[in-house]
């Protein structure tokens, strides 16, 4: 209600000014980027809170090798299911779209359920799912696979560049170069994670983390609960999503990732190699894993030329500090995938940010 | 990516699928990834799946949050 929100408004101005310190507040999923920019919030903020974007986008996340491991088995003459997100990713030798356009088969998914159809329709070609995605994300690939190994279909093999939230955040939380003074956390990762892998933010590096949907009350509200820990000195995990997080997670959705996959090291767009932030498929499935299958070697890649996706990615420049935002970047022709993807950061900016104080 | 969208399930399917609503829009979704999905259920959706199953009342932390937010506002507002 208007009331409600009116009142969460001042709460937050009266606390950040008796609290009298600049805070930096990363939100790390795009969904809350684009939802922050969209409702207006980011205008109604005190200014001494800042909020900036962390690698919370999937897509943009992908590292470029990965992209050409994708790529790389069309040219081989297998069909490719992705996410509609992941088409128009750059990488040296094109994109997804651009072999499409080119006359190789690209399938979209809106569930990784689709692939197991394009390999029901297709027996006799190879049908591989790019399984792009966090936590969220991934349950639905590991139901995909346990699903193709109980039917019994042999052509469908999947990609996993499934990512792992926490150490990704871990290791932005401990950045010396990044001065981050509390963490939004993404409310559809913890739904599926619980509470407890996003403890450390409070116990070990003594920030403030709140869970958080993503209507603009939810982010409001989290807001204000930062304020709050930070106004009293008293840094700990909270969520304002419990209707939707549970402390403990989905336990099914775990324990179906942890039959299906196993945690590997993963590597990050902007950040490089992550200890434990992938998952990859497990010995037991080894037979569904497209790496195995078509023996891929995933080279790490180069970003395109003056790209600052990297630095975008771990708050360390916001879009318009990247000399190609706006000129040679654009969402018509992106250079970099946070461009790309209507959740990345510079996408977002483009679409919201007219010269909003920073 | 993440993005979730609040389904009502309305009927149960074989093999793990559903019927579910949300507005106007009638959808197949998958519930391998919830507890005992039942018709009137209401689930949070993501690319296909329910990956929760949504809680009819606000957490008592968030109904606290609003008691201080109530508090330190100082804002006054009937109901």
């Amino acid at each position: 209600m208007p009331g409600d929100l009116r009142a969460a408004v001042e709460a937050l101005r009266r606390l950040a000014e008796e609290s009298a310190t600049a805070v930096t507040v990363m939100e790390v999923c795009g969904t809350h980027t684009v939802s922050a920019f969209r409702s207006g919030l980011r205008s109604v903020l005190p200014k001494s809170m800042r909020l900036i974007s962390g690698p919370g986008c999937p897509v943009c996340v992908t590292d470029q090798g990965e992209i050409e491991a994708a790529l790389s088995l069309l040219r081989r003459g297998v069909v490719v299911v992705a996410y509609g997100d992941m088409f128009k990713v750059p990488s040296a030798s094109g994109s997804l779209a651009s072999m499409r356009g080119e006359g190789h088969d690209v399938r979209t998914a809106t569930s990784a359920m689709d692939a197991l159809r394009v390999a029901e329709e297709n027996p006799g070609r190879e049908v591989v799912f790019l399984g792009v995605g966090f936590e969220t994300t991934a349950p639905a690939t590991a139901t995909l696979v346990r699903e193709a190994r109980r039917k019994g279909i042999a052509n469908l093999s999947v990609l996993s560049f499934h990512k792992r939230t926490p150490p990704a955040v871990e290791a932005l939380a401990g950045a010396a170069d990044v001065q981050i003074s509390a963490f939004l956390l993404p409310g559809h990762v913890s739904v599926i994670t619980g509470h407890e892998p996003f403890r450390f933010l409070a116990d070990r590096f003594g920030l403030p983390a709140v869970i958080a949907g993503f209507d603009p009350e939810q982010i409001l509200l989290a807001m204000v609960e930062i304020a709050r820990q930070i106004r009293a000195g008293a840094p700990e995990l909270r969520s304002v999503y419990g209707t939707a997080v549970r402390p403990e997670g989905n336990r099914k959705a775990l324990g179906l990732l942890d039959e299906v996959f196993s945690v590997r090291d993963a590597r990050w767009r902007g950040i490089g190699l992550i200890p434990d932030s992938g998952y990859g498929l497990r010995g037991d499935y080894g037979d569904f894993d497209a790496e195995r299958r078509f023996s891929l070697v995933i080279v790490p890649g180069t970003p395109p030329a003056g790209c600052r996706c990297g630095d975008v990615l771990t708050g360390r420049i916001t879009p318009p500090q990247c000399p190609l935002f706006r000129t040679a970047c654009t969402p018509l022709s992106p250079v970099g995938p946070c461009m790309v993807s209507s959740e990345g950061t510079c996408g977002a900016y483009f679409r919201f940010h007219r010269e909003e104080r920073t | 990516m993440c993005l979730a969208v609040p389904h009502t399930i309305e009927t149960l399917l074989d093999d793990g699928r559903a019927v579910a609503v949300a507005g106007a829009v009638r959808t197949e979704i998958r519930t391998d990834l919830i507890e005992n999905p039942s018709p009137g259920d209401t689930v949070l959706v993501h690319a296909g799946f329910a990956i929760e199953k949504l809680a009819p009342e606000d957490s008592k932390e968030l109904l606290d949050l609003w008691e201080e937010i109530r508090r330190v506002s100082g804002v006054d507002y009937a109901g």
